[in-house]
């Protein structure tokens, strides 16, 4: 993905257009783009939020499943994380909200204008994480234009 | 996950990593590639497993073995070693004349090939998570690809405009069950995702496939087969994800001019014991 982003063009107008306050939300492998860096691994990343992920981290395909995830920001129902060969966030800087955790790791993470999340929402019905960014981008245009 | 990427045929973890380095999305673990099945005869079984182990640790993206048509306990054992696909294939010799894997029994998921609509249909009856052309593995020529693509999206088109009330004796003539052709016939699509396999031998191929409607491209013997399999590699993978911007496509082809494609086959030539898109319907 990051390859294919710098082999054409993409990577530099995305971080610059993200730094001016694009809202951006990057799951699973999105999310690992996303990152500030991979453990482990020298792989080139956008750094557009101040984590660090280690990739495959819940297992190969066959640890593959769907959770209950308690999100607080999202209400008091559980939200149904598909998680698919995800990356789990290792460190989080200062900045970065951790708002929902599996197995004692960050999995959904929010800094300013950018969220990331290790599970894949657009795979069930529940629609509450799509709302949630939806919200934080008309707050940010609001704020642009205020 | 994988639309409208490169699954890429590999031997050994460094031709895996040569597919990771070009953008692949995924990687195939097999004994040989089918090219050289072709040339080599003999049973083509599953892949050595120190052989599919030394894959899996040497890349970070999805790794997929191919198990023989109907051969349950090579997929079980596929499943346990820890692979993330299995790919139940004609390429490999069959080891059930008859019957395909009943894939519902499985954690992980299959991908399976097929001709036209009919085979597609019955394979996800059975539990197949992605559906593939079958092509003619191992050729280099792109035209069986191109006919059983066209079959499958041309019978997706016509239950979409067919009554209601024909959708059971087409699903009788298709030999497929009947909700599940009402559900193509109500969304236009089958219900997993669509990839070309079998021919792909340039990134022209490529984009040709991905602009007859594949959602992804599986390349086997067109790569490693070349003379500068990086080179194909990487070309293959900038032409199917800007398959509609023929720039692209040229710059991509470009990329691998003087590079040595495969040398391909014709499919007429061959006899019916020569073809692998015949095994298993």
């Amino acid at each position: 993905m990051i390859k294919l982003l710098e082999r054409f063009g993409l990577a530099a107008p995305l971080k610059e257009r993200t730094r001016k306050g694009m809202p951006v939300w990057g799951t699973c492998m999105g999310m690992i783009v996303a990152a500030r860096d991979v453990a482990d691994l020298s792989q080139p990343t956008l750094d557009l939020i101040d984590i660090t992920v280690r990739r495959n981290s819940f297992g190969r395909q066959i640890a593959s499943a769907e959770v209950d995830l308690p999100i607080p920001v999202l209400g008091p129902q559980p939200f149904p994380a598909v998680f698919i060969r995800a990356p789990w966030i290792e460190r989080a800087g200062p900045g970065v909200e951790i708002l929902a955790s599996r197995d004692g790791h960050g999995v959904f993470v929010r800094q300013g204008n950018v969220i990331g999340s290790s599970f894949h929402p657009e795979l069930t019905q529940d629609d509450r994480l799509h709302a949630y960014f939806v919200a934080l981008a008309a707050s940010q245009k609001a704020a642009k234009s205020a | 996950m994988l639309k409208g990427g490169v699954i890429m045929d590999v031997t050994d973890a460094k031709q895996a990593v040569i597919a990771q380095e070009a953008g692949a999305v995924a990687v195939m673990a097999l004994e040989r590639v089918p090219a050289d099945i072709r040339k080599e005869g003999g049973v083509a079984r599953m892949s050595d497993l120190k052989k599919i182990q030394e894959i899996m640790d040497a890349v970070t993206i999805p790794v997929m073995a191919k198990a023989r048509i109907g051969h349950f306990a090579e997929a079980q054992v596929l499943q346990t070693i820890g692979v993330d696909w299995v790919d139940e294939s004609e390429v490999l010799t069959p080891a059930d004349e008859k019957y395909h894997i009943d894939k519902e029994k499985f954690a992980i998921p299959f991908v399976c090939g097929a001709r036209d609509l009919g085979e597609a249909l019955r394979r996800i009856a059975e539990g197949a998570a992605m559906i593939r052309s079958k092509g003619e593995a191992g050729s280099g020529n792109i035209v069986e690809a191109v006919r059983h693509m066209r079959a499958i999206r041309d019978g997706i088109a016509e239950l979409t405009v067919v009554p209601r009330e024909e959708l059971v004796a087409r699903a009788r003539d298709l030999g497929a069950p009947l909700e599940i052709v009402r559900e193509v016939a109500e969304k236009g699509r089958l219900p997993v995702v669509l990839f070309c396999a079998g021919g792909v031998a340039t990134p022209a191929d490529a984009a040709l496939m991905m602009q007859l409607g594949a959602e992804g491209i599986f390349v086997g013997s067109g790569i490693f087969k070349s003379e500068h399999p990086a080179k194909f590699a990487k070309a293959i993978v900038d032409a199917t994800t800007h398959f509609s911007d023929p720039q692209i496509v040229m710059e991509a082809q470009m990329q691998i001019a003087g590079a040595g494609a495969m040398h391909g086959l014709d499919i007429r030539q061959l006899s019916q014991e020569q073809l692998m898109s015949v095994r298993g319907t």
